[in-house]
Formats: structure tokens, C-alpha cells, sequence
């Protein structure tokens, strides 16, 4: 039963059926409830499910995240929305502290079913202090369990495994993304929610991305395609776990590495991944790893500068075809 | 009050006091090691305060919170060993001092990011409610946690949502080592709370019998539907903020002052007189209590023998609970993992 769906609706959807599903499970954040949400992913359920279940806090983040993580001790079920990622900084502690440790320091004896969705990523304009990745934050932190759906069906897949598992996960929902549109199977069964997904195949390089810069490696790989160069790509789809084996299996293909990715390139995401790739499949690569990553700069609000300040389609071609480079050679040959 | 009642605060007093003295002389010996942030001084408020709470209230604590755990009923033995750092330990050993969990027991932690209890406390309070269970939870914080964002944020979100939460400051006059007028615009912890219309109310946290009372009548009005309540029990650490700390940026003569007002001395008097009967009180009056309990200070409630067997008997459970930590095992490697994984239900992830 396949429909079109936005991404913000799929995860509207999402909220809803583990909501009907299960009492436990309450969301509460700003403007989630009488207001709908910032990008309207809960609403509708302010009326449906009231408003102890859809609770509209004050603009208090580590004061309501940390009230959902002891909600969380008593077996409840909360989706924390953070409004931007940007405030989220506010919350670490009831995140890194609270959420990611009482599982482990009680010694077993508090589960911690909580879910943080945030919005977050480089938008429109919207200035240093509302365009900020903070993946490597968290991806830092034992405990969590960190998605990061690019598409519709993913939203609704990996946000309704959020909330039936037991351990704490952040959901990283990318801003630019909530308005695009992709089909979405509400009773298909889901893959593992952390297994990444092989977007499209290839044999000359691997493009390991993930959210938003999931999208733009595969329209670069359409391009590619057009010179000749086949680029697969994987949609790593979590920043925690990481589906290593399905990218070293894509290397000992392709035996090129490209990293892709909007976070800032000094100790980012992309770092993780380059690092451990390289490690892992040294002996299966033909050059070394290339990242393509955002400057290392707080984000510009001119749109010129801001779009120059994260990868863009056109830096993932080039630094791709730099990669290839001594195959075309040796096929010139 | 009950004799019973009375017999059972000083046991817990008497109980804290041995075991935290213990737990210092084993910390110098190098048994136990970290951070260690020790009770004496403050007994007359865990006592007074948790024996006052219902077996399905909630408890949440700070990191000096060994004795609220041995008041709440989890035996000595596995806070010891969780002190020594033992798999037997209350926490299996992967929390120690300062984290100390019992779920059992609905002793929902310790937490030693000053103020995180709070949050945490609003937040098992907002299950309850969503819920609509009877439960009420206490909150243990410090005087110091009240400069935190998380108390005023936590404040705020159990008055608007009339949470069943007993917030309980142990002012100790002491952040770490800056004095109450030091770190606070306003010293008088229970005045910053009326800004959010949370009934609030100061104690004497040297006297268990008041300290006693008040929670209960707190409890009482939030098990009833009032929301939040607010206790700043008065009280006083007769040692440094931790191990690590001697203490001597307090005055002798603040310390010599306190001591004089020992809280198990305190308690000793208080029990070893009967209080008034319920029918003496009655014939009395209200307004009479307090010259009341002065004409019947002489009647003895508690002999002095039975105190000292109450101390032979805490020496006794303290000497086993060491003995115990002692002969204890060293957690393993694959059981932090565990931990760790603890809440991974049949998940494949990958």
C-alpha cells in the first residue's frame, strides 16, 4: 500500500500509529501541541490525543528533555522534539548525562525508551546560530542510537523503531528534507533500523553519505554516470551504529572511497567514517580516501556563502572524478 | 508520634552517621576510591524525609545520597559494596558514590550534575500523573543546585502542570565551598521558590521530628492533588564538600556551632522524653503544644540503654556490610557491556 507522502507527513504518520498503539508513548516540546509543530509533524494529535500526551512545554530544553528521560525510568515512552539542533546544545546534558548513563550506571536496572527528533542541518539563511551539524556531538556518546533518515519511508520506518525500542535515539531530521516527497509504504516490513542502504550500484567508486548529502551524491551519480564513471552509493541511513560491512563490501568493488557530508570536515561525521573505512579496507583501496565536507566555518547568511560553505553537487563531481582519475587513465590506455 | 516512628529515625540517623564514617575510614585505607561525598551533619533530613514517604513514592538524589539509599531500606551491604566498587554492589558496581540506583526500592538514582535531579524528579512525576497514579516523588537537591538552570526550569514545569513533587533542599549553606551568601542574590532558599507559586516552607533540618512532620503534611497535601511542594530543610555538613576537600574555608567557630546542634544529639533528647499523647494534646489544645512538650520532657520515652543497643546494632551491620564489600566480586568487562545494553530488547540493529 504504497503512497506518496512528504516527509514531514511520514513522520506524522509515524507518530500517530505508535500513539493509537501504545499509551506510553507522549511527545512534548515546543509548540508541538496547540501549534503543530514547527514543521508540522505532530499535527493533529494535540486534538486526538490530548494534551497530557501532547505536551507543549515552555522554552526550557534541558528542563523538558530531562523531564522525558525520567518519565522514560517510569517505563513511559516519550518523543522529545527539540526545535533546531542548535538548541539541543542546551539539552546535552540531559542527554549525554541523563539519557546515555542511567541505563548503564543504575547496573542494568532502568531502561530508556526516549527518542529525540531534531530538526536540524544548513537550511535557508537562516544564520550561524539556526544552520549548525552537530552529528559528531552525539555520535561521540556511548548509549545513543543515532538516525539519520533522508527519505520519507525511512522517516517512517526508523522513527516508528525509535519509539518501540527501548534505548535512547536521537532522530536527525534534515530541514531542507520535510517538504520533499517519496512514496511510503505504511505495512511494509522494515529493514533494520540501522543497516544502510545501497541507493544505487556501481563499480568504479563508493559514495558513503548520509541525509540531506544522500540525495545530492546520488544526483551527482547520475552525472557521473553520464561520463562514464558508475559511483555506488550508500545511504548510511545512522551515524550510530554505522553499517560498516555493507561499505567495506561496496569497497573490495569499487576500491575507491568517497566521504560526503554537510557536517563541518574537522572531527566530523565524515572523519569517523574515512578513519575507520580506511583501517578497515586499506588493503582493498586503490587511492586514498577523499572527503567532501562543509569549511570549517560557522554558516554564512548570504546564500551565496552559505551554499559555498557546504558541499554541493558540483564539489561532489569534481572530487569524485579527481578520485577516478587513474582509472580513466589506465582505460584511455 | 508513634514510638515506633521515633525508634525507627534514630535507627536511621545512628545508622547513616556509622556507615558514612565507616565509609571514610575505608576510603583512607583505599578501599573505596573516587569521588566521595559524605552525609554526617545531614541525617536528621534523609531520615526525616524518606521515612515520611510511602512505600510507592518515588525517590530522586543528588550524589550525596548514601544514606537516603540505607534510609530507604536498601541493605547496607549492597551500598558498601557498591562503594568498594563490587559486582554486588547496588548498582552492579558500575555506579559508585555518586550513583546509586535501586528500582526495587523506587530509588530512581543519584546524580551528580548539580541540579539534574530535578528534571529527572518532574519527569517521574509526569509519568505518574499522565498515569494517574496516587505516588508522589521527592527530589533531593543542594542549596547550590538553585543557581542552576534546571531547578527554575523544573520549577516552573511542576507548577504549571501540577506535578505530585516534593522538592527537598539540603542547604548546607555550602556550594561545594562558597557560602550560601556567597552564591545565592537571595540566601533564603525558600523565598526564590515563590516565584512559581509553589508553597514552600523552611525547616530546621537539624530536627528529624520537624523535618518528619512537615514532608508528611507535604506529602499529604500533594497526595491530595495540591501539585508541587517545596521543604528547604536547614541543616549542615560537619565535613568537607567531598574527600577530597578538608573543609577549612569554614570557620572553627561555624563548625563547633553546628556540632553543638547534632542532629542524633538532637534526636537522643528529643526520644529519650515522651512526646505528648494524642489524647493529652487534644485536652490541651493547639495552641498549647510547644509549652505542652516542655511539662513532658521528663517522662521518658526511650531509655538510654535502648539507644546504646541501637548503636551496637548499626556498628554490627556496618562491620558485615564492610566484611561483605570485602569478599565481593569485581565486575566484569562483559557484564559493562551488558549494562550498557541493558534496554536492547530483540532489536536487530544492522
Amino acid at each position: 500500500m504504497t503512497q506518496e507522502l512528504l516527509y514531514w507527513q511520514a513522520l506524522n504518520r509515524a507518530m500517530d500509529i505508535e500513539m493509537a498503539a501504545d499509551e506510553a508513548v507522549f511527545t512534548l516540546g515546543e509548540d508541538v501541541g496547540l501549534f503543530g509543530g514547527s514543521y508540522r509533524v505532530t499535527e493533529g494529535l494535540y486534538a486526538k490525543y490530548g494534551e497530557w500526551r501532547v505536551r507543549d512545554t515552555p522554552i526550557s530544553e534541558n528542563g523538558f528533555t530531562g523531564l522525558a528521560v525520567g518519565a522514560a525510568l517510569l517505563g513511559t515512552r516519550p518523543v522529545v522534539e527539540i526545535m533546531t539542533i542548535n538548541f539541543m546544545l542546551l539539552a546535552l546534558d540531559s542527554i549525554i548525562n541523563g539519557a546515555a548513563k542511567i541505563p548503564f550506571m543504575s547496573g542494568g536496572q532502568f531502561k530508556m525508551p526516549l527518542v529525540v527528533r531534531v530538526p536540524g542541518g544548513v537550511a535557508r539563511q537562516l544564520g550561524a546560530q539556526h544552520a549548525q551539524r552537530l552529528e559528531h556531538t552525539v555520535m561521540n556518546v556511548p548509549g545513543l542510537r543515532i538516525a539519520v533518515p533522508s527519505t520519507p519511508q525511512d522517516a517512517y520506518w526508523q522513527l516508528r523503531q525509535a519509539i518501540a525500542s527501548d534505548e535512547p535515539i536521537i532522530l536527525l531530521e534534515h530541514e531542507l528534507l520535510y517538504f520533499s516527497k517519496g512514496p511510503v509504504d505504511l505495512l511494509a516490513d522494515a529493514p533494520p533500523m540501522h543497516r544502510a542502504a545501497i541507493r544505487r550500484e556501481g563499480r568504479d567508486l563508493t559514495i558513503v553519505s548520509y541525509s540531506r548529502h544522500a540525495l545530492l551524491s546520488q544526483e551527482a551519480a547520475l552525472e557521473l554516470a553520464k561520463e562514464g564513471i558508475e559511483a555506488e552509493v550508500i545511504d548510511l541511513r545512522s551515524l550510530k551504529p554505522i553499517d560498516w560491512d555493507t561499505c567495506a563490501t561496496s569497497l573490495e568493488k569499487t576500491h575507491r572511497l568517497l566521504v560526503v557530508e554537510e557536517d563541518c570536515r574537522f572531527a566530523g561525521a565524515g572523519a569517523e567514517i574515512a578513519a575507520t573505512l580506511a583501517e578497515r579496507c586499506f588493503y582493498s583501496l586503490d587511492a586514498p580516501v577523499k572527503r567532501v565536507a562543509g569549511l570549517d566555518i560557522p554558516t554564512p547568511f548570504n546564500g551565496a556563502l552559505e551554499a559555498a560553505s557546504i558541499p554541493q553537487v558540483a564539489d561532489i563531481l569534481l572530487h569524485a572524478r579527481a578520485l577516478c582519475q587513474p582509472d580513466e587513465g589506465a582505460k584511455a590506455a | 508520634m508513634e514510638r515506633d516512628t521515633l525508634r525507627r529515625l534514630l535507627h536511621d540517623m545512628l545508622l547513616s552517621r556509622a556507615f558514612e564514617e565507616r565509609v571514610a575510614e575505608e576510603y583512607g585505607k583505599g578501599n573505596i576510591a573516587g569521588f566521595l561525598h559524605l552525609y554526617p551533619g545531614e541525617e536528621a533530613v534523609g531520615a526525616g524525609v524518606i521515612n515520611a514517604a510511602g512505600p510507592s513514592d518515588y525517590i530522586v538524589s543528588t550524589y550525596r545520597e548514601h544514606a537516603h539509599a540505607l534510609v530507604r531500606g536498601t541493605p547496607a551491604r549492597n551500598v558498601m559494596a557498591e562503594l568498594f566498587c563490587r559486582a554486588e554492589g547496588m548498582s552492579g558496581g558500575m555506579g559508585g558514590s555518586m550513583h546509586m540506583f535501586d528500582a526495587a526500592r523506587r530509588f530512581m538514582g543519584g546524580y551528580a550534575i548539580v541540579g539534574e535531579s530535578c528534571p529527572i524528579a518532574v519527569g517521574v512525576a509526569y509519568a505518574v500523573a499522565m498515569r494517574g497514579r496516587p505516588d508522589a516523588v521527592i527530589c533531593f537537591l543542594g542549596d547550590g543546585a538553585v543557581n542552576q538552570g534546571t531547578f527554575h526550569e523544573s520549577l516552573n514545569m511542576a507548577a504549571l502542570w501540577r506535578l505530585p513533587v516534593l522538592f527537598v533542599c539540603e542547604n548546607n549553606h555550602y556550594a561545594i565551598g562558597t557560602e550560601i551568601h556567597r552564591h545565592s542574590a537571595v540566601p533564603e532558599v525558600y523565598k526564590r521558590v515563590a516565584a512559581y507559586n509553589i508553597p514552600a516552607e523552611k525547616v530546621d533540618g537539624m530536627d528529624v521530628l520537624k523535618v518528619y512532620e512537615t514532608t508528611r503534611r507535604a506529602l499529604d497535601h500533594i497526595h491530595n492533588g495540591s501539585g508541587p511542594q517545596f521543604i528547604e530543610c536547614e541543616t549542615y555538613r560537619y565535613r568537607g564538600h567531598s574527600m577530597a576537600d578538608p573543609g577549612t574555608y569554614r570557620p572553627a567557630v561555624e563548625l563547633k556551632a553546628h556540632e553543638a546542634w547534632d542532629p542524633i544529639s538532637a534526636a537522643i533528647r528529643e526520644v529519650a522524653y515522651r512526646y505528648p499523647t494524642q489524647a493529652e494534646l487534644a485536652v490541651a489544645g493547639p495552641d498549647n503544644i510547644g509549652r505542652l512538650t516542655a511539662h513532658m520532657v521528663e517522662a521518658g520515652h526511650l531509655a538510654e540503654s535502648e539507644v546504646a543497643e541501637l548503636r551496637k546494632e548499626v556498628a554490627a551491620t556496618v562491620e558485615d556490610a564492610v566484611e561483605f564489600s570485602l569478599k565481593g566480586s569485581q565486575p566484569t568487562m562483559d557484564a559493562a557491556w551488558a549494562h550498557l545494553n541493558c534496554n536492547r530488547r530483540h532489536e536487530v540493529l544492522i
